[in-house]
């Protein structure tokens, strides 16, 4: 599937999301709704909305802000900002152009640094090879990048300012949209969200620290084999349990 | 449109079911009165599932948990935030204030930070100790049984310490230290500020058959399933009910007024039922007000009447003066040491494992109170906002700013987790002249005349700010981190946040002998009606460098059973 492919992919499953919005408002049993944890899961209820927070998710994926040629560009930045590892996919694979879509309706202070930020790159681009961002080789789409991506504390290139601005945005919002899908998550290694029994810092992971567990602190720690014995105290407030 | 009476007559009626509510719900409910319990928002209970939003994953929301919807993120368990749509506050000019409303069964109480700190002994008495503010008409040792009795009721964990004027408890056994906290505890040692686990009031060990024991998700903030957290629905209200307690519960139902007959006490609240719009009575031997704070002043204020003019309890013009929130100042670094580490969980408890209490004597410094210091960091589940310009680390280390591709992924594995953040959080002095007041042009969407505050700081918050930003800056030093930021100058009071913010806003009615000058007396019972009573923060004289909510639950329990003792004696 080539880029532009996606991108309508991607079209279809915004509209698809209100639809589904719409839907399962009035469901009861969040069973019901189909927790399929895709990178982008629209069944809005399943994540513990108000009917106020569920209707303005409807709004939300109703509504269209970024046209179809902003978010083909967006869909190239984001591959060149996250390509895919070895061991994990692209920001594309991760759904971040959908999110970015989403995020831009959602926190209405990112559409004129998006949408203008985008005519930015086109007008270099242009400008440099008579053609827009998209049409433009990948060795071209690098140099402009280049030029954009890294701060410039000489200011030798003050005309970049405007795209560092820019390409600044686009690399927050493709990390945040890429490291809070599952597969980013995965690939970061966050270990939690789920219940366990804490009992400290892994005893391998405090060797390779500085720091250790002093016994007089650990010894008014809980016992976790305890854990479920009902608590009892003596006058003085000492457990006995 | 005519005003709907209810013929029946209950013995008490509750308005709010936060901490102060839901205590005073338990208490007399278990004593056999029949309550009405009034509250202005909607049922919530943390295990159900519709609205549950522990365990969810960022990538089940499309905006991945940022705070469109919610201030404090989508996940925070809070309906309401610093705006309540159709429920406006306005501030005189010049001055500044937030106030957080939760409109839900339970209220605030649902999305607190747990953190459960007793007062100590000069916290009541601080007058006699730097000559500021007022004295409590009561003193600790009068409190202390309540306290004890809270403990063991709720569970809240701590450790021994026999610290001045930190009182012990009958605490669970903390969770142990992570890993940018033992950090912490060798930095704080350095710079001479004591460290000690923390004390908040979740369980990490059995109390009894009906909740559960905490599972470590760090996400107490969105209330518990398992009611292993303190959630005023969970471990008050529903018990009981379940106790078989008589309990009528009106909820999304919005006091406007306390009503009061031809001698002045009172006769039952009028409401607005948000669902009909319409307004209704309820009768009541005893009115219980424990709406926070700011909501009760604001009741009081409209209350007015032939036999009280001024807003009920008002004959001393204290109502609404005296409002003082927890100063709050905070500060980020990065922590090299905490870079390229292997990831494991460290979820822990919703929030921190160690904090510092106040630790020095103000004799000796240039400010009278004190403040205490939370502390922040780990592996916590990325959601909106993560990676927001990580590679701009790579200044402390020496390596390229900016970039992209494998470069980038690299950098946010590398300083994931490196990061550890301080919260001072100290005790105002309350004045006379901060207070929030009846805006005399707005009213909300059902009528009611909305609050209109009236806030500034002095130099007795601004100058433990600065000492905030010091010792911070001290103790990152002595652990190796490397401070983010500029250390907040005079010009941006030192970081220090605007009045409201911590939202530990208290004092609005405080307790005192006299009646000229106070407005409860020292069992929060009103000086100018003998059967209306305050379990919320408005009756503290004064705040201490501490969260204010344990103390709000001790109270309303000593207040509850005041009121048992004066309804069996027929005195009310």
């Amino acid at each position: 599937m080539n880029r532009r492919e996606s991108f309508k992919t991607l079209l279809v499953g915004a509209v698809a999301g209100a639809t589904i919005g719409t839907t399962t408002a009035c469901k009861t049993d969040p069973k019901e709704t189909t927790a399929d944890n895709s990178t982008n899961n629209q069944s809005q209820e399943y994540y513990g909305r108000t009917p106020s927070e569920l209707e303005h998710d409807v709004k939300v994926y109703a509504a269209e802000f970024l046209n179809e040629y902003e978010l083909g560009t967006i869909a190239v930045l984001c591959d060149i900002i996250l390509p895919a590892s070895s061991t994990a996919g692209s920001a594309n694979d991760a759904k971040v152009p959908e999110f970015i879509e989403f995020i831009v309706k959602d926190m209405p202070n990112h559409q004129l640094p998006m949408r203008g930020g985008l005519m930015w790159l086109d007008g270099e681009s242009n400008r440099r090879f008579n053609k827009v961002f998209t049409a433009c080789t990948d060795a071209e789409q690098i140099q402009i990048v280049d030029d954009i991506a890294y701060p410039d504390p000489d200011n030798e290139k003050p005309e970049m300012a405007h795209g560092r601005t820019f390409f600044n945005l686009m690399r927050n919002l493709t990390l945040t949209g890429y490291y809070t899908s599952k597969m980013g998550i995965k690939d970061l290694g966050y270990d939690g969200n789920y219940p366990n029994v804490w009992d400290g810092v892994p005893a391998e992971v405090l060797a390779e620290h500085e720091v250790d567990y002093d016994p007089e602190w650990i010894a008014k720690c809980v016992d976790q084999e305890t854990r479920n014995v009902t608590a009892e105290w003596d006058d003085d407030g000492n457990l006995i349990t | 449109m005519q005003i709907k009476e209810s013929a029946k007559e209950y013995d008490a009626i509750i308005v709010g079911s936060g901490a102060g509510g839901g205590m005073a719900t338990k208490i007399l409910a278990d004593a056999g009165l029949k309550i009405a319990l009034v509250e202005a928002g909607p049922f919530f209970d943390p295990k159900d599932p519709k609205t549950q939003t522990q365990l969810k994953w960022s990538y089940e929301s499309p905006r991945r948990g940022a705070g469109t919807t919610r201030a404090f993120g989508e996940f925070d368990m809070s309906w309401g935030d610093w705006k309540v749509p159709g429920e406006p506050y306005t501030t005189k000019e010049g001055t500044d204030f937030y106030w957080w409303r939760s409109r839900m069964l339970g209220g605030r109480t649902n999305h607190w930070g747990r953190i459960s700190l007793r007062f100590g002994p000069d916290d009541f008495q601080h007058k006699s100790v730097d000559g500021l503010g007022e004295n409590w008409p009561i003193t600790y040792d009068e409190v202390k049984p309540y306290y004890d009795r809270l403990d063991k009721l709720i569970g809240v964990f701590g450790s021994k310490e026999r610290l001045k004027n930190q009182p012990d408890g009958y605490f669970l056994p903390p969770p142990k230290p992570r890993l940018h906290e033992l950090y912490y505890i060798k930095g704080a040692k350095k710079a001479g500020v004591t460290a000690i686990p923390s004390r908040m009031s979740i369980l990490t060990k059995k109390i009894n058959e009906d909740r559960g024991v905490c599972f470590y998700c760090g996400q107490c903030n969105r209330s518990c399933q398992a009611y292993a957290d303190f959630s005023s629905g969970s471990c008050l209200i529903f018990p009981a009910q379940k106790n078989g307690g008589q309990i009528d519960m009106y909820l999304n139902c919005m006091v406007r007024t306390v009503t009061t007959n031809a001698e002045g006490k009172a006769t039952g609240v009028s409401y607005i039922n948000k669902e009909d719009r319409k307004e209704y009575q309820l009768k009541g031997k005893v009115v219980v007000l424990g709406a926070s704070a700011c909501s009760t002043a604001r009741i009081l204020l409209n209350s007015k009447s032939k036999q009280h003019p001024n807003g009920l309890g008002n004959s001393s013009d204290h109502v609404g003066r005296y409002l003082h929130d927890s100063t709050g100042g905070g500060r980020g670094a990065f922590v090299p040491q905490l870079m390229d580490r292997k990831t494991y969980n460290e979820d822990g408890v919703g929030g921190m494992h160690v904090y510092s209490p106040w630790w020095l004597d103000n004799k000796k410094l240039d400010f009278p109170r004190g403040y205490h210091i939370e502390i922040g960091g780990g592996f916590g589940m990325p959601t909106y906002g993560f990676g927001w310009d990580v590679s701009a680390m790579n200044e402390f280390i020496g390596g390229q700013v900016g970039g992209y591709g494998d470069k980038l992924r690299e950098d946010t594995k590398r300083f994931y987790g490196a990061f550890i953040h301080l919260a001072g959080r100290g005790e105002a002095i309350a004045r006379y002249d901060n207070r929030c007041e009846i805006d005399p042009n707005t009213v909300d969407q059902f009528g009611i005349p909305v609050l209109r505050f009236d806030y500034k700081w002095s130099d007795y918050e601004r100058l433990p700010a600065k000492h905030m930003q010091q010792t911070f800056e001290e103790i990152f030093d002595a652990m190796g981190a490397t401070v983010l930021g500029k250390t907040p100058g005079k010009e941006q009071d030192y970081g220090l946040l605007a009045p409201g913010q911590i939202i530990h806003e208290v004092g609005t009615t405080r307790m005192g002998n006299n009646a000229k000058t106070s407005v409860t007396n020292k069992y929060s019972q009103l000086h100018d009606a003998d059967n209306v009573f305050v379990v919320d923060a408005g009756v503290f004289t004064s705040q201490a460098d501490k969260n204010c909510t344990w103390t709000i639950m001790a109270l309303s329990m000593r207040t509850s059973e005041y009121i048992i003792d004066q309804l069996k004696k027929q005195n009310i």
